[in-house]
């Protein structure tokens, strides 16, 4: 090994060191914050000096008036999500079905429609979206939440999928005709365990998607039962002597969750959303 | 049976066709019908709460607005632009075969795996002028008070790029990294033949490869960016009077926080002209890209 292979593997390593700090720093804080005693809260110590998790005990014990709902709150998260998730497989697989394997008049009509959708920040899409959701009447259900994440998410997906789809041989579609499958069939029996891979990149997309999102949950939901965690976290804003301590110790609650399951599927995400997002 | 008579007729068998039309629209139900609900009826309920006149006066006349305008031009100019810059950078760094660069590009996609509502909490205690372990820090090193982060305009706006381009440096990082790989190797080798420097490599060889890709990502970061939310709302939520506002959040201050809806939904019909463009384009690219 020569001395330049030397110094560009020092080279290398440096950064990788300044990318390692740079993205631990929030992350380590939250964490040496959450097993911070609430004595210690404004000492703004790198360490504390004597960790403790009374912290998290008061979250899962629900001892303290920003957490009186933390379980159901946690419950909630995870119902929005999981529907959030089932709906928008159903509708993003059948959409792309009808459009990419039995090409329905009108389907580039609706995957132009989907991707335009794609495109709207949903935070300009707020205000008429409580308006629309009060007129349905579904304001302050965990309903109007769902739709509206199935709403943004499916777009995406519908991106996504019609891009695999797109793929498939259409020769299979064929030759199950010859054998007399209905197109029900073949969605059953050759789309779906075809498209296996993709739809789980979709599906945990969006189960994080409706998991992560804070302001339409603040926006559609009020009663202290019926929010999602995320929106009893951004509670903890509401005043100046807030516990700071456990405010963390349940984001890092919070956050395990989502990131678990990233990290399970991420062999899927990868692949299947970084092909998605941006063709050059 | 009948299928394989059907086919045996041939492709315009009207059975068939008919049949398998009508399952495709079938099909296609559920989506038309969240998207007449769902984004139709909000977008058309928009535009006409954002015909006002009196709207545009107040926008127009209410300083908090055309401050909120330079915020956001300034946060995309800088933020969108740092973030894909490095984003182009770290994705060369990521493309070495090395083993623990591929561990640490595992820590690294945490951010944007992880909730940013923790995060950008976190950011916002860490960042605490009086108590935050940043300022802790820089007193104990320097015994002097480290300044006030949040609570400036132009420094808040800055610690707002600052976590956004956290949250979502390690995506786009990811996007650039595909690309970066999609290269063919053998202009790599013939720019090492003809003894190119690594410089070189960058500006003939990287650079020419990714531009596409590049400035396609540049559209969509911006359009993203300019629906980020959280990064505002959590930092300092449009404070310290107002002065850190985006139009992402200006809309849900006059709505919500004010109780003038039709102020808040000018607020977005008032960046059309600047968006539809964008997403024009945009729209265009991706459809180009999709059929190879």
């Amino acid at each position: 090994m020569s001395l330049r292979k030397i110094l560009i593997e020092a080279r290398l390593m440096l950064l990788g060191v300044v990318i390692f700090i740079w993205t631990l720093i929030p992350i380590y804080h939250l964490f040496v914050m959450s097993i911070t005693p609430r004595v210690e809260t404004f000492a703004g110590a790198l360490w504390p000096s004597r960790p403790t998790l009374e912290n998290y005990e008061t979250v899962v014990k629900q001892g303290h008036y920003y957490l009186e709902h933390f379980w159901q709150q946690l419950w909630n998260s995870a119902f929005v999500a999981v529907m959030v998730c089932v709906i928008t497989l159903v509708i993003a697989s059948t959409a792309t079905f009808a459009i990419s394997r039995l090409r329905v008049r009108g389907g580039r009509l609706v995957s132009n429609m989907a991707l335009a959708t794609y495109l709207i920040p949903p935070a300009f899409l707020a205000i008429p979206m409580y308006k629309v959701m009060g007129v349905y009447g579904l304001l302050n259900t965990q309903w109007s939440l769902i739709l509206t994440m199935v709403t943004f998410a499916s777009p995406y997906a519908i991106w996504v999928l019609k891009q695999y789809a797109d793929k498939l041989p259409y020769e299979l579609d064929e030759a199950a005709r010859i054998d007399g499958a209905s197109p029900l069939q073949i969605f059953r029996l050759i789309y779906l365990p075809l498209m296996a891979p993709s739809l789980v990149a979709i599906g945990t997309y969006a189960l994080l998607l409706a998991w992560n999102e804070y302001l339409y949950a603040f926006l559609l939901l009020s009663a202290d039962k019926d929010i999602t965690l995320a929106v009893a976290l951004g509670h903890f804003l509401t005043t100046d002597d807030a516990p700071f301590n456990v405010l963390m110790a349940t984001g890092a609650v919070y956050a395990l969750p989502p990131a678990a399951i990233y990290y399970v599927f991420r062999r899927y995400m990868v692949s299947g959303l970084t092909a998605g997002a941006v063709k050059s | 049976m009948v299928a394989v008579i059907d086919v045996q007729a041939g492709e315009k068998a009207p059975g068939r066709l008919s049949q398998e039309a009508i399952w495709g629209l079938i099909f296609l139900v559920p989506y038309i019908v969240l998207f007449l609900t769902l984004v139709i009826y909000p977008v058309g309920y928009g535009l006409i709460l954002g015909t006002n006149p009196k709207s545009y006066v107040r926008l127009w006349t209410d300083p908090v607005f055309t401050r909120t305008i330079v915020n956001t031009v300034v946060f995309l100019g800088v933020a969108v632009n740092i973030k894909l810059f490095l984003a182009l950078l770290l994705s060369g760094f990521f493309a070495h075969e090395k083993r623990w660069i591929r561990w640490l590009s595992v820590i690294f996609i945490l951010p944007w795996a992880i909730p940013s509502i923790p995060t950008i909490l976190s950011f916002r205690w860490m960042l605490n002028a009086e108590w935050g372990m940043l300022n802790s820090l820089i007193f104990r090193l320097t015994l002097e008070d480290g300044p006030n982060w949040l609570l400036d305009r132009w420094s808040g706006l800055g610690m707002i790029s600052l976590v956004h381009i956290w949250k979502y440096l390690p995506f786009w990082t990811l996007i650039m990294l595909a690309g970066r790989l999609a290269i063919p190797k053998d202009l790599y080798e013939s720019a090492d033949v003809d003894g190119a420097s690594p410089l070189q490599k960058f500006f003939y060889v990287t650079f020419p490869s990714m531009r596409n890709l590049y400035i396609t990502c540049t559209l969509l970061s911006t359009i993203m960016s300019l629906g980020d939310f959280n990064s505002i709302y959590l930092l300092t939520g449009g404070g310290p009077a107002d002065s850190t506002q985006t139009l992402a959040t200006l809309g849900i201050r006059y709505a919500f926080g004010m109780s003038e809806v039709e102020v808040g939904v000018t607020t977005v019909v008032v960046a059309l002209p600047v968006m539809l463009p964008l997403l024009v384009l945009m729209l265009r690219r991706m459809r180009k890209g999709e059929q190879p």
